[in-house]
């Protein structure tokens, strides 16, 4: 039992992440109706930013996370402008490629740059290798979670409040919302769509870099931590593609169960489990748990 | 420029549209034939590479060129070619039959992984190709006992009706004619009612459906043929390998794929072969360009795929239509010269189509 709720702790933990980077997709989807395959290679941007202003720069850990996250908002929104916007109004195959261009280059461009490179490296965190026991007697026996893990539910349970109350309270939130409803009528209503869709891949793109931030001291950095956004799609899927608490739930689900299958099942279902769940999802339930209706107008 | 005055309806439908194409297809088939006798046999190999990857792309263009379905694990379905083959031929079949299976098992898969299409669409198809292409390559790498896993399948050289396929003028022959026979396949299909089905649910789903075309049986029809051609190209692909490893089939495998189809022009047949030439055109030019570039530059891993990402870049922002639509722009200049305008080909600037209630 006690193994159980381990390896629970553990696959919500990675859940977070996968959560986060789902989170990115589906903010970026839902505002511009676009499928961003390139979120993951935005969160390896992050993981490398982050480590610059550590260990090049030499800021303390928190004040670095929070350049990070404003370095990579900035990426995000030049990223619109430059690519993205030059595509509104076509089909979203060109969308979906131009995305994966973009993270053809990431991915390609990261290792030419001086210091960053093909090599793994470690976040220097101020939380490493820390570990708190819940129950049990002193110092044996209990639940163990390492504070990378709880930090990683930490941080995104105070992101995940953050966005809510943007989107709930504040009146760009709101315009993002009326956008992301309804493009053509907010237009009308004199809201700056273009200008909204910039802020919204800039919120996306921190929103990953939280994410490679987060999952820097579990995985180092490297190159091609993006690729782990490949399994981002399924928790976005299982949510339900256009819901944002869909995306966390999806990703807790995928985490969890993954996890679960790397420890019960043989050997090669842990890195399956999520596609698995998703085919399951696809063919029994397609709009996902929270998802919104999938008609079309014509 | 050439007018052409149709008097019955099969001109339309013609493979041949007028009396010049004939004579530049032969031109380019007689070229084509000799040029293996002329080349430098590195040359030689590496047009085997892209008679294969034309194949390939020929039957990712049926799916997502011609029917506007995205497929993001079609590597999947070259591994199923490839792996059939090569089991096949190490039992000993005659290749004409392995060719087939390959062929039959990858459209089979075809149409599993089209399922979901029964009741899913667009992003939500593509992202089930995509957990499919991750099954089928844990798959393949887990039951060591057929495909030998990570360490891989070794095949043995190849004999056709009795030829033995052992220099890269053989293979070359034989890549080149099953080119030739998939592409006027595919040419066949899309002027046959399924292609047209094809067509009509790639421009509208809706339309489509209310002409009575029935969308989840042609959705499925077309990941099986798709998957089918794209078999036939592992198999081959296999034989030019001699060694296949599952990590020759990967997600990127697949991404490269539809690069190629963009790169080339996504919804034409020629899209699919100028795709293939110009991603081995540019990997050469690459490997070329490192002798003079600076050391500094040349070394690093991430240049390809740097200069892959702004090749795809750069073409769906100045020339969405890919080297088939410069192609078609060059081509029209001069038939019209000198009356072309400047906004002949302009790209038609849409609002933002919401797929949304």
């Amino acid at each position: 039992m006690l193994q159980f709720l381990q390896l629970v702790a553990s696959g919500i933990a990675q859940g977070c992440i996968y959560g986060l980077i789902a989170l990115g997709f589906v903010l970026i989807y839902k505002a511009t109706e676009a499928v961003n395959f390139a979120q993951g290679d935005l969160m390896m941007l992050g993981g490398f930013v982050g480590l610059t202003c550590t260990v090049a720069l030499g800021m303390p850990f928190w004040v670095a996370f929070i350049a990070t996250l404003i370095v990579m908002m900035l990426f995000g929104m030049v990223l619109e402008r430059a690519v993205l916007r030059p595509l509104l109004g076509h089909p979203s195959f060109t969308v979906v490629m131009a995305t994966i261009g973009i993270g053809f280059l990431a991915r390609g461009v990261v290792t030419m740059i001086p210091g960053w490179g093909t090599d793994t490296y470690v976040l220097p965190v101020p939380y490493r290798d820390e570990i708190v026991r819940i129950g049990g007697s002193d110092g044996s026996g209990g639940l163990v979670l390492s504070m990378e893990h709880l930090m990683i539910i930490a941080v995104t349970a105070l992101l995940i409040l953050s966005l809510f109350l943007l989107f709930k309270y504040t009146k760009i939130g709101i315009a993002m919302q009326a956008t992301s409803q309804n493009q053509l009528a907010a237009f009308y209503m004199g809201i700056p769509v273009r200008r909204i869709n910039m802020l919204v891949w800039g919120i996306s793109a921190a929103v990953s870099a939280c994410a490679g931030l987060l999952l820097a001291p579990i995985t180092f950095v490297h190159a091609n931590m993006g690729f782990i956004g490949l399994k981002a799609f399924p928790a976005a899927v299982v949510g339900g593609f256009g819901s944002i608490p869909g995306a966390l739930v999806g990703g807790l689900i995928v985490g969890i169960i993954e996890t679960l299958a790397g420890f019960y099942l043989p050997e090669g279902f842990k890195d399956i489990a999520a596609y698995i769940v998703v085919l399951v999802m696809l063919v029994v339930k397609p709009n996902g748990l929270f998802g919104e209706n999938l008609r079309k107008r014509v | 420029m050439r007018f052409l005055f149709k008097t019955n309806y099969h001109q339309d439908i013609r493979l041949f549209k007028h009396g010049g194409q004939v004579f530049w297809y032969a031109l380019l088939a007689a070229v084509l034939c000799i040029a293996p006798w002329l080349l430098p046999e590195y040359y030689v190999s590496q047009l085997v590479f892209i008679w294969i990857y034309s194949v390939i792309s020929l039957g990712l263009m049926v799916l997502v060129g011609f029917t506007g379905q995205i497929s993001i694990g079609h590597a999947a379905f070259l591994a199923m070619g490839a792996y059939t083959e090569a089991y096949l031929h190490q039992l000993g079949w005659p290749f004409a039959l392995s060719l087939t299976f390959s062929a039959l098992i990858a459209g089979i898969t075809g149409i599993i992984v089209g399922l979901p299409a029964l009741r899913v669409k667009g992003m939500y198809l593509a992202i089930a190709t995509l957990a499919f292409g991750f099954i089928v390559e844990e798959g393949i790498t887990r039951a060591e006992s057929i495909t030998g896993g990570s360490s891989g399948m070794m095949l043995e050289p190849l004999q056709v009706f009795g030829l033995a396929i052992d220099s890269e003028q053989s293979m070359y022959y034989l890549c080149l004619i099953i080119l030739v026979l998939c592409v006027l396949g595919v040419m066949n299909l899309l002027r046959s009612p399924t292609g047209r089905a094809f067509v009509a649910i790639r421009d509208s789903e809706i339309s489509a459906q209310s002409m009575g075309i029935n969308l989840a049986y042609y959705k499925t029809t077309a990941f099986a043929i798709s998957a089918a051609i794209t078999g036939i190209a592992g198999a081959l692909y296999a034989h030019k390998l001699r060694f296949i490893t599952p990590d020759q089939f990967t997600f990127l495998q697949s991404i490269e794929l539809l690069i190629i189809l963009v790169v080339g022009g996504v919804g034409s047949i020629y899209g699919a072969i100028f795709g293939a030439a110009f991603w081995f055109s540019v990997q050469q030019f690459i490997v070329m360009a490192k002798d003079w570039l600076p050391p500094a530059i040349a070394q690093q891993t991430g240049l390809q795929p740097t200069v892959f990402g702004i090749i795809l870049i750069a073409f769906i922002l100045f020339e969405p239509m890919g080297l088939y639509g410069r192609w078609l722009k060059v081509r029209t200049y001069f038939q019209l010269f000198p009356f072309y305008r400047k906004g002949l080909f302009r790209r038609q600037k849409s609002y933002m189509k919401s797929e949304r209630m």
